[in-house]
């Protein structure tokens, strides 16, 4: 039997730095009609016409400011999905579904949680909708997930 | 304008836990391969170029802590700089600065110690944390809403992903360097736990302890010094847009960087030109995807280091990639194969935001 490795030590520890991110004028008009009207808000941009949510002040493909807003969603198109089958401090809830949601209107996609489905009724192409959160403070997780919508 | 030359490569066992090894030390072990394989020593170096990450490294200015394990404060210090990003981008860089005309040899380092944090966490820190770090994703998963949107959009044949699983352990089981060394079979690739579905345990690269170095040099300063040059022909990088504003089923940033690479390397044909590739696959069907993109027609002339999928340090994993490829050319690595030019690839960003191509010859 070959002798045991010799023991080496670690510095257990972790990164404690508290962090406010401000949010900007454009993100905060999004979060602030998430959390006051369960509107969603995009902007588009003059040269492209493209609609971007969540909102970008600028498009980064135009190299130009997008000044306009539009509303958008609730409903979309369920681009594509997966479940964590693991667990991480960083998921919101056990075991997540995340969604990958073209919101009716916007040109680009919005990441969020998937929820209120049976077995087997996700699938690429799937119409999804926005349930908003009762109790709402300007996060993007006033929108509790996306859920199919049904007849 | 002279060439440039791969003079020396090195890299060290990529492995879980290299729990002996603080990460200065795996820097320190690459860079004394690569330096040992050129047949030079640090007093050659002109300069240095490091990658790494602070949240990887759980510091910041981590690139300061390892300066000196990449040999950057002998004699009188060396220009130093970092990338922040695969280490294959830092390889463009200190290839730049060799031909700006100012240095002659550039040591590139990187590295990453996947052990030390949590790789879910650090991962998450990728992503915007205003509008989408509470949703709770992370390179995994964020894979996983990849890989669906790939499946259904070309439907490649049920088994191809548990086919790429099953060549690059394959290959990756003969490499001494390789964290995963055990072969798995089709059935065991498709029976694997699901981890973010569709991807299951062997479609998913590990989170591996490590590092990789290469020494560049101009040519006429390698002839007669470093026993195994191999050229560089061509290098070609590109961003894309974040992953939510482009088709994820396809990467135009790895077009363009591959058209670039092959455009400089003078490559018209690359399904016929390019002997050997390593590209940067994270998950399985990754690799479909990147051959796709890169016209690589062979599969068993890709990876035959094992890949990703047997050994994957992030920072380190594009740099490794160029490693293997300059083995390659030189006859050697765990898998030889007649290859008179060969392909490495490196990523960086959720989804392979950004690509580097680097074309290499003989």
């Amino acid at each position: 039997m070959s002798p045991p490795p010799p023991e080496t030590l670690a510095r257990e520890s972790r990164i404690q730095v508290p962090y406010a991110w401000s949010a900007g004028a454009t993100l905060t008009r999004f979060l602030k009609g998430l959390r006051d009207s369960g509107r969603i808000e995009a902007t588009r941009c003059p040269a492209c016409a493209k609609a971007y949510v969540p909102p970008r002040r600028t498009c980064g493909i135009c190299f130009a400011d997008c000044a306009e807003w539009l509303a958008v969603g609730p409903q979309g198109t369920l681009l594509s999905f997966t479940q964590a089958a693991y667990d991480s401090p960083a998921h919101p809830r056990p075991r997540p579904c995340f969604g990958l949601i073209r919101l009716d209107g916007a040109d680009t996609a919005l990441l969020h949680l998937l929820g209120d489905f049976q077995p087997g009724e996700l699938e690429a192409g799937r119409r999804v909708e926005a349930v908003f959160a009762e109790a709402r403070s300007g996060s993007v997780l006033d929108i509790r997930h996306f859920r199919p919508v049904r007849p | 304008m002279e060439p440039i030359v791969v003079a020396g490569a090195g890299q060290t066992e990529f492995r879980a836990d290299r729990v002996e090894d603080t990460f200065a030390d795996l820097v320190y072990e690459a860079a004394q391969a690569a330096l040992a394989d050129a047949g030079l020593s640090i007093a050659d170096i002109d300069n240095v170029v490091t990658a790494s990450n602070d949240f990887w490294d759980g510091r910041t200015i981590s690139s300061m802590a390892i300066g000196d394990a990449a040999g950057a404060a002998f004699g009188d210090g060396k220009p130093v700089s970092t990338v922040e990003g695969d280490g294959l981008f830092a390889a463009v860089y200190g290839m730049s600065r060799i031909l700006s005309g100012a240095y002659r040899t550039t040591l590139v380092v990187a590295h990453s110690k996947g052990s030390e944090g949590r790789s879910e966490l650090i991962t998450n820190a990728f992503f915007d944390p205003i509008t989408e770090r509470p949703i709770g994703l992370d390179a995994v998963s964020a894979g996983g809403l990849q890989a669906r949107a790939f499946l259904d959009r070309w439907k490649p044949g049920a088994d191809d992903c548990a086919r790429v699983v099953v060549k690059n352990r394959g290959f990756g089981a003969r490499n001494p360097k390789a964290h995963r060394r055990e072969p798995v079979t089709a059935d065991e690739a498709l029976r694997s736990a699901l981890v973010a579905e569709p991807l299951r345990e062997a479609d998913v690269c590990p989170v591996s302890d490590g590092a990789a170095a290469v020494v560049l040099a101009r040519e006429d300063f390698a002839r007669g010094r470093c026993p195994r040059p191999v050229r560089v022909r061509g290098v070609g990088f590109c961003a894309d847009a974040p992953m939510t504003q482009r088709p994820l089923w396809e990467s135009a940033a790895l077009r363009e960087a591959g058209r670039a690479a092959y455009r400089r390397a003078g490559v018209i044909e690359p399904s016929r030109e390019i002997d050997a590739a390593e590209v940067s696959e994270q998950f399985s069907f990754q690799e479909l995807l990147w051959r796709q993109e890169l016209s690589l027609a062979v599969p068993e002339r890709v990876n035959r280091s094992g890949g990703c999928l047997s050994a994957h340090a992030w920072i380190a994993a594009g740099l490794a990639r160029l490693v293997e490829a300059s083995l390659l050319l030189r006859g050697e690595g765990p898998n030889p194969i007649e290859a008179r030019t060969a392909l490495a690839h490196g990523q960086y960003g959720l989804c392979g935001q950004s690509h580097c191509v680097w074309v290499l010859g003989r």
